[in-house]
C-alpha cells in the first residue's frame, strides 16, 4: 500500500518497540514501558498487540490472528486485513503454517514451535492492580518480589467459593521471579505457557507496557499446596469435532434453552473435522 | 518509693508473668539497674541523636532511645510533640536529618528498602491508630491475618486458616466470623483484628501508634488488657505512642515524655508518673482525671 511504511509504523517507532521487546525478553515477566502510538483502531481492540506484531513482522512472515480462539471474528479479520494491506505479508488461518500469531484471549490448542512467535493483546498488564490501586506501590512490590497480596486474593477465592474461582487472567510466576498477568486467557491455557518453545510477547497499548516470556521459560500458576491449580474447562465434548480435551465455547442455538459446546480454537476444530470426514 | 515500685526488684523475666494479667508484669529494670541473665541482653533497637526539622519546627531534637527485648516503652506527650514522628523514624518510614537507628546491630536507615520491608513483615509489626490504615477492608478477617503468613511464604490454605482461627480466638473475636470483612466489625474488633494480623508472624518488636485512640472507654480498657496479656505471653518488645497517661501506666515498663521534639523526662513508668521531675511532666500527670 503506497503512502505507508512497511507494517504501518515508521522505522524509528519500530526500533523503539524492539528495544522494549529486547529488554522484556531479557527480564522475563517484567513490564517494560514503551511509547505506545495512536493506532487506527480503538484502545481495547488490540493496539498493543498490533504494535508488537508490526515491530517483529518481516516480509517473509506468515501471520495468523485469532480472537477468542476464532479466526473469523471481526477483530481477527480486520487485523489480518490491516497487515495484508500495510505489509503485504501472507496471512493464514492455520496454526501450523503461521510464523507469527497475534491472539486475543487464547493460546492455540496445537503446540507451538521454536520458529513461531505468539503475540498477546493485553488489556490490563498489572496483575496486582485490582488489589493495590497505587501504581508506584505495585512497581515497588514487583521490585521487592513482595507478592503475598496475590495469595491473599486466592485465599479469599477459596474462603468464599470453596475453590480458586479465578477462571481467566489467572496470575503466574515467571522464571520464579516476576508475577505476571497472562492476559485474559482462560486458566485452562496457563499450563501451555510453561516451557513453551515459542517466544511469547505481550503488548498493552493503552497501558503502554510490553512484557515477554522467552522460549523454554518456567511459568507457574500460583496456588496453595492443599488447593493446587487446576485448569477449568466445560465438562463436555465438542459438538463438531468430538474433542474432550480442548477449551470449549458455549453457543446458544435458539431461544428455548438449546445450546451446544464447540471448540473455541476454530482452526484446531476444523482440522479435526476434516480428518474425521476423510476417515469416513 | 511507692508500693508498686517496691515490688519490682524480683528478678522474674516478663514472659512468665501471670496469665490474663490481673497484675502488671514486673517491669524490666532499665539501664544501670540490670543484673545478669536475660536482662543483660543487648537492646533490640537503639537510636542516637535523632534530629528532624519540618521547616522551622523541630519535630525531633537529638532524641536517644533504647528498647530492650520484652520491654514495653511508652512515648507520651501532647499533640505535635513529635511522638508519631519518632515512631515513624524508628520504624524506617521516615528519614531523620541526622542521627542513627540500629536494630540488632543493623543500621535501619542505611538498609535497603527490600531489607526494611522484610523486617517489617517478619520481626517488626506496626499497629496503626486507625485500623483502616492497617487492615485491608475489602479482605476477610482470615485473609487479613493470613497476609503476613503468605507474604513470608506460607502456601498451605488449611494451615493458614488454622492460624487465623487461633489468632482470632486469642484476640477474643469469634472464629466463626473469620470470613466476614472487617467493615462489618465494630471499631474495637477492628483494632483487635489489626493486632492479630500484626502478631501472627510472632514479631520481636511492635510499634503501636495510639492503639486505643478513637475507642470508647470500656472498649479501651478491654483492648489494653488484651495487649498487656499478649505482650507478657509472647515476650514482645513494644514501642507505644500515646497521649493517654492511664494507658501508658497500665502497659509500659518505661516511659519517655516528649515536648517540642525533645525528650524532657524518661525513666520507669511508676517513677515518672508518681514523682515527675520536669514541670511539663508534672503538668501532664496532674491533668489526668481521677
Amino acid at each position: 500500500m503506497s503512502g505507508y511504511n512497511f507494517a504501518y509504523l515508521d522505522e524509528s517507532t519500530k526500533r523503539m518497540i524492539r528495544r522494549a521487546i529486547l529488554k522484556a525478553v531479557a527480564i522475563p515477566g517484567h513490564q517494560v514501558p514503551f511509547g505506545s502510538r495512536e493506532m487506527p483502531l480503538p484502545y481495547g481492540w488490540g493496539t498493543g498487540g498490533i504494535q508488537v506484531t508490526a515491530a517483529v513482522l518481516g516480509p517473509a512472515d506468515v501471520l495468523k490472528v485469532i480472537d477468542q480462539g476464532s479466526d473469523d471474528t471481526t477483530n481477527a479479520v480486520s487485523i489480518r486485513a490491516f497487515f495484508r494491506r500495510t505489509a503485504g505479508v501472507a496471512t493464514t488461518e492455520s496454526t501450523e503454517a503461521a510464523t507469527i500469531i497475534q491472539t486475543r484471549h487464547r493460546i492455540p490448542e496445537r503446540p507451538l514451535r521454536e520458529d513461531q512467535i505468539l503475540v498477546y493483546q493485553v488489556p490490563i498488564p498489572e496483575p496486582l492492580g485490582r488489589l493495590e490501586p497505587r501504581i508506584a506501590e505495585t512497581r515497588r512490590m514487583h521490585a521487592m518480589a513482595d507478592y503475598g497480596l496475590m495469595h491473599v486474593k486466592l485465599y479469599e477465592d477459596i474462603a468464599r467459593h470453596g475453590h480458586i474461582a479465578t477462571s481467566y487472567s489467572y496470575p503466574v510466576m515467571v522464571n520464579s521471579r516476576y508475577l505476571m498477568s497472562p492476559s485474559p486467557i482462560p486458566a485452562f491455557d496457563n499450563p501451555k505457557m510453561d516451557q513453551m518453545p515459542a517466544l511469547q510477547l505481550f503488548g498493552a497499548g493503552r497501558e503502554k507496557r510490553i512484557y515477554a516470556v522467552p522460549p523454554y521459560t518456567s511459568v507457574k500458576s500460583l496456588d496453595f499446596d492443599d488447593h493446587p491449580f487446576r485448569p477449568i474447562r466445560a465438562p463436555h465434548a465438542c459438538e463438531l469435532c468430538g474433542s474432550r480435551d480442548t477449551y470449549l465455547d458455549e453457543v446458544l442455538t435458539d431461544d428455548v434453552g438449546g445450546r451446544i459446546f464447540v471448540c473455541s480454537d476454530t482452526d484446531f476444530c476444523s482440522e479435526r473435522q476434516a480428518v474425521k470426514e476423510a476417515a469416513e | 518509693m511507692n508500693e508498686r515500685s517496691s515490688k519490682t526488684p524480683h528478678p522474674i523475666p516478663p514472659p512468665q508473668a501471670g496469665e490474663g494479667g490481673a497484675h502488671l508484669p514486673p517491669p524490666l529494670l532499665a539501664g544501670e539497674g540490670r543484673g545478669g541473665g536475660l536482662a543483660a541482653q543487648t537492646p533490640l533497637l537503639t537510636a542516637r541523636d535523632l534530629t528532624l526539622r519540618f521547616g522551622r519546627i523541630a519535630a525531633l531534637d537529638s532524641v536517644d532511645i533504647d528498647i530492650h527485648p520484652g520491654e514495653v516503652v511508652a512515648i507520651v506527650g501532647e499533640s505535635g510533640s513529635g511522638k508519631t514522628t519518632l515512631l515513624r523514624v524508628l520504624s524506617g518510614l521516615m528519614r531523620p536529618d541526622a542521627g542513627e537507628v540500629s536494630y540488632l546491630g543493623q543500621d535501619v536507615l542505611g538498609m535497603t528498602e527490600a531489607a526494611r520491608r522484610r523486617l517489617m513483615r517478619t520481626e517488626w509489626g506496626f499497629v496503626h491508630q486507625n485500623p483502616r490504615d492497617g487492615l485491608r477492608m475489602a479482605v476477610s478477617a482470615g485473609g487479613n491475618i493470613g497476609e503476613r503468613l503468605m507474604a513470608t511464604g506460607a502456601r498451605h490454605y488449611g494451615n493458614i486458616r488454622d492460624q487465623a482461627a487461633h489468632w482470632l480466638t486469642r484476640v477474643e473475636i469469634d472464629p466463626t466470623r473469620m470470613d466476614e470483612v472487617p467493615a462489618k466489625f465494630s471499631g474495637g474488633m477492628q483494632q483487635r483484628l489489626q493486632i492479630a494480623r500484626t502478631l501472627v508472624t510472632l514479631p520481636k518488636l511492635v510499634f503501636m501508634d495510639e492503639p486505643t485512640g478513637g475507642l470508647d472507654v470500656s472498649v479501651q480498657a478491654r483492648l489494653l488488657d488484651l495487649i498487656r496479656a499478649l505482650v507478657a505471653d509472647l515476650g514482645l518488645a513494644v514501642l507505644i505512642v500515646t497521649h493517654d497517661i492511664a494507658a501508658a501506666r497500665l502497659l509500659a515498663h518505661r516511659m519517655l515524655v516528649m515536648r517540642h521534639g525533645v525528650v524532657v523526662e524518661s525513666g520507669l513508668t511508676d517513677r515518672v508518673l508518681d514523682d515527675p521531675q520536669h514541670p511539663y511532666t508534672q503538668l501532664l500527670v496532674s491533668s489526668v482525671l481521677a
